[in-house]
């Protein structure tokens, strides 16, 4: 078992360790998962889902909020 | 009080808002001159883009930190896409954030002038729409467009009284009253806007109201400006429903033109 795995987060590598959950991910950032919408390879991932879905090396993650805008 | 008062409602979609007038978000110089603007403008509906979470700095992007979402209603947009599926995608994410169904759709075309590609427009509308999507569509001045887009089942058609962010104001008049006379759903004039006497003349042409972001964010005084945006879309809205008297070319006394001395 490799000691962590590399994800893409808006565009960034990060490790994380193996098994880590899209929650996890967002705690680790200090993200609060109530105003962050997290698609994961493509696919948007709900709320409820976030602790159960694991992220794999490899896996493409972006995170989005609202911002200022017209 | 909102243009004609509470008879006169603004209705989207099914859901009855209380200000014709629509504001954006962005562009302020900080976050505390916006949240002013926002409140002196009356504004219910306030829209929102949607971007990646800056992760170096993930509390300083976000807006919801500073929107009372109790009292103002999100309506996310898709403005930096430039294709269809580009806005869809953003479209989903921005429904997921929990808020509403509404977006207000952009599908831009040209970088130079971000005019609208209406083709793409409409191709997202249709999938947004049949998605459940209540979809307000940043389009131009053209009829046609605005058919088909409330044929794809548009929620309001949003055409643009001049190129986002120019402040050239109402520059078609005529062809936004031969939209807003030819389509059955609310249209809402989006980007243009200049200063309170454009939104004036724009509301005198019969629509339904007016988006506008950096009329207020670029104004010397956002907070003045977004007050007199208030008075003078009420105003235009007063004023279409009084119904305006007919212009002619010759001078019609005033006073009697009887009763002169000799």
């Amino acid at each position: 078992m490799t000691a962590s795995i590399t994800v893409s987060v808006n565009g960034q590598a990060r490790e994380l360790a193996p098994g880590s959950s899209l929650l996890d991910l967002l705690t680790g950032l200090e993200l609060d998962p109530r105003t962050v919408v997290v698609e994961l390879n493509r696919e948007i991932v709900r709320r409820p889902a976030l602790e159960s879905t694991s992220v794999r090396d490899g896996d493409t993650i972006e995170l989005v909020h609202f911002v200022g805008g017209g | 009080m909102t243009g004609g008062g509470t008879a006169d409602a603004l209705v989207i979609g099914g859901k009855t808002f209380r200000s014709r007038l629509m504001v954006g978000t962005g562009k302020y110089t900080d976050n505390e001159t916006m949240v002013r603007a926002l409140d002196a403008s009356g504004a219910e509906v306030v829209t929102v883009a949607v971007r990646r979470v800056d992760l170096d700095r993930a509390n300083e992007t976000g807006i919801l930190h500073h929107l009372d979402t109790d009292r103002y209603f999100l309506l996310a947009n898709t403005a930096g896409c430039y294709t269809a599926d580009e806005a869809i995608r953003y479209a989903r994410l921005a429904r997921e954030a929990g808020f509403n169904e509404f977006i207000k759709l952009e599908v831009i075309g040209d970088q130079e002038t971000l005019l609208p590609d209406v083709a793409g427009l409409i191709e997202a509308s249709t999938v947004l729409a049949r998605e459940g999507f209540q979809v307000m569509a940043y389009t131009n001045e053209d009829l046609i467009t605005a058919l088909r887009l409330e044929d794809a089942g548009c929620a309001a058609i949003m055409p643009l009284a001049s190129p986002i962010g120019s402040g050239l104001g109402l520059v078609n008049p005529y062809s936004i009253r031969t939209i807003k006379r030819r389509v059955q759903t609310p249209v809402i004039v989006d980007a243009g806007v200049g200063t309170a006497s454009d939104a004036c003349v724009t509301m005198e042409q019969g629509v339904d109201g007016i988006l506008m972001n950096t009329a207020l964010a670029a104004a010397k005084d956002p907070v003045a400006m977004a007050t007199a945006m208030r008075y003078a879309v009420d105003a235009g809205r007063l004023a279409y429903l009084a119904g305006r008297m007919p212009t002619r070319e010759i001078a019609v006394p005033s006073s009697p033109t009887s009763g002169m001395l000799e």
